[in-house]
């Protein structure tokens, strides 16, 4: 049973932010961890999801949302089920990289953070995820794809909407 | 998945372990592994953390984050006694666009930043170790959670480590995006579970840090090069590299290159070399029209100035900086105007906005030069961007809006002439990004 009454969470993740909170000096360490691991399982970072983790950490919600809006990694709107990100940082962009992003734009009929119709897709332009010397290189939720070339994409995309791509959590 | 590199210059000390499994801790123990720690516990609780230290000066390892500041010194500002618990943190946030040598330490070497952080652990007297990743790194935190788990299992971590009576505890951690947290007290910050905004110094983390006590901040490449230091001791170590810079890191070469990947070389290694030789050259057989040697923050080099030593000082008599050992080139068809702009838009979008010079000054610098770029520049734009840039140096807490000044003043400096032919209209390159996507996307 969850520390929390009427968890939002799925009992794994409850029991593991349970455990997050007694691992560190001060349990308000646990909050940029937590945030993302919600996000996760979430979606994103909804308003359920501020109230549970400010009462978890004993934080006001507003404390929550502060932090929140600081991380580029955290939502506060739904993303696709798989996030592409595209990294047009120097090293990406001097082999392909706005290339690749163009590529998918088109392939997926959105733009910098739009979701497809279907909402298995969204996509993003993202800074440096440090993949530089296997470049072009992007992100599809946490799985990296490098060596990019608009061929290969389309193979990556396939893969991912076939619902047969990695996706670690 | 990143692919491994090698070349016969290579002198293997980090990456000695990498391309083996030693992500498994069997065949790590098997490399050596968790002996570094045992021979530091050797020497006795009495002498222990000197000797520590002592060999780690004797190395002369240079904070391999890019400040380059000696390691032992700082493990020896940490005061003896204190109150607080004492720290260390380790800074995996590797976000320095050009960079991704941590990445394939905690791919191939997890137990190297354990062994590591324990060091640091002996050597400050302290009791707990926080491994911190950025947050796209996820399934390297999930390699690092599992290393820790091991070595909890072995009974390597938590209390009385290999019969020292000394307990040792190690937490990862994971960021959510922010180059920020990269700084050592936003990092702290981070940890805390606040928004990633630096810290005044002083007090600086060795007294003041981590939930107010003394903490030892290291990137993740120094912390793993402590094993094999102690191991191979501090002079033996120290003799591979240069002058006052011990040792070989990690240098990632990308761009413009045939070969690209993460080398582990000398320090003091001929910068012309390493993208030549040990890189291969310039892709396509084209020709080298600059160099970013340390990551997108370092003032760039033209092709004349690479006959240089890649070590902190050669790199700073050479007007540049070695900063994290990600070596960026440009060959001859890049637009240095658009190469400038999107630097600083990296940057303008990474400022997080508590200190006016850097938050303003990025923004600015980023407008004027998208101005330049989509060909409504005056003349007047490349003296304003300068100044701009010389206003933001050193007048601000942390070394974002250095690190946005540098690489701008050195690309309007040594380019000059291409900025103020472009806003002539004699546009040099084959432009990369469209007006559109800079004024659409993520910028």
């Amino acid at each position: 049973m969850s520390e929390i009454a009427n968890s939002i969470f799925t009992p794994a993740t409850a029991a593991r932010f349970d455990h997050l909170v007694t691992i560190y000096p001060v349990k308000r360490s646990a909050l940029v961890p937590m945030l993302l691991y919600a996000q996760d399982e979430v979606g994103y970072v909804s308003d359920a999801v501020v109230t549970e983790i400010a009462q978890r950490l004993d934080l006001l919600e507003l404390d929550v949302r502060n932090v929140l809006s600081y991380y580029s990694m955290l939502r506060t709107k739904p993303a696709g089920r798989y996030n592409v990100q595209v990294c047009t940082n120097i090293s990406c962009m001097l082999r392909g990289g706005y290339e690749i992003l163009d590529h998918c734009k088109h392939k997926l009929g959105i733009g910098h953070k739009e979701v497809t119709a279907d909402g298995t897709f969204s996509l993003e332009e993202v800074e440096c995820i440090g993949a530089c010397c296997w470049a072009p290189a992007i992100q599809v939720n946490y799985d990296f794809h490098d060596n990019l070339t608009t061929v290969k994409v389309d193979e990556i995309l396939e893969t991912y909407r076939a619902g047969q791509g990695k996706d670690v959590k | 998945m990143p692919t491994l590199v090698s070349h016969p210059d290579e002198v293997k000390v980090i990456s000695r372990r990498f391309g083996q499994g030693a992500a498994d801790i069997e065949k790590y123990i098997e490399l050596d592994g968790y002996k570094a720690v045992q021979k530091a516990i050797a020497e006795g609780p009495e002498k222990m953390p000197a000797w520590i230290i002592d060999t780690m000066k004797a190395s002369g390892l240079r904070g391999r984050g890019g400040a380059g500041f000696p390691t032992g010194l700082k493990w020896s500002f940490v005061p003896k006694q204190s109150e607080k618990p004492k720290y260390v943190l380790v800074n995996g946030d590797e976000s320095e666009p050009g960079t991704c040598k941590d990445h394939v330490i905690f791919l191939e070497d997890p137990h190297a930043v354990i062994e590591g952080t324990m060091i640091a652990g002996l050597a400050i007297g302290s009791k707990m170790g926080f491994i911190y990743l950025r947050g796209e790194y996820r399934y390297l935190l999930k390699i690092m959670e599992k290393a820790v788990a091991d070595a909890y299992a072995k009974g390597f971590l938590g209390k009385n480590i290999f019969g020292s009576g000394l307990d040792f505890d190690v937490v990862t951690q994971s960021g959510a995006g922010a180059y920020e947290v990269g700084e050592e007290s936003a990092l702290m910050e981070s940890l805390e579970g606040k928004r990633g905004v630096p810290r005044i110094k002083p007090p600086f983390p060795a007294v003041v840090g981590l939930y107010g006590g003394p903490t030892v901040i290291n990137n993740a490449e120094t912390i793993a090069s402590a094993p094999h230091i102690l191991l191979m001791g501090g002079e033996a170590y120290a003799k591979i590299g240069s002058e006052r810079n011990g040792g070989t890191r990690l240098f990632g070469i990308s761009g413009h290159v045939e070969r690209p990947g993460v080398y582990e070389l000398p320090m003091g290694y001929n910068l012309k070399k390493a993208i030549y030789d040990v890189a291969g050259g310039i892709k396509d057989g084209k020709k080298l029209k600059a160099v970013v040697p340390g990551g997108s923050s370092c003032p760039v080099l033209l092709p004349e100035e690479i006959d240089v030593g890649l070590d902190f000082d050669q790199m700073g008599k050479a007007g540049t900086m070695l900063g994290s050992g990600g070596i960026v080139v440009l060959d001859e068809t890049v637009s240095i105007v658009e190469f400038a702009l999107r630097t600083i838009a990296f940057y303008q979008h990474e400022s997080c906005g508590w200190c006016i010079p850097c938050r303003e000054g990025t923004d600015w610098i980023k407008k004027t030069l998208t101005r330049v770029y989509n060909g409504g520049g005056s003349k007047k734009d490349v003296a304003n961007v300068q100044y701009l840039a010389e206003n933001m140096m050193g007048r601000t807490f942390c070394p974002l809006g250095d690190a946005a000044a540098m690489p701008t003043l050195g690309f309007v400096k040594k380019f000059r002439k291409e900025f103020e032919d472009y806003i002539e209209g004699n546009k040099a390159g084959t432009p990369i990004i469209t007006v559109q996507q800079l004024v659409g996307a993520g910028h």
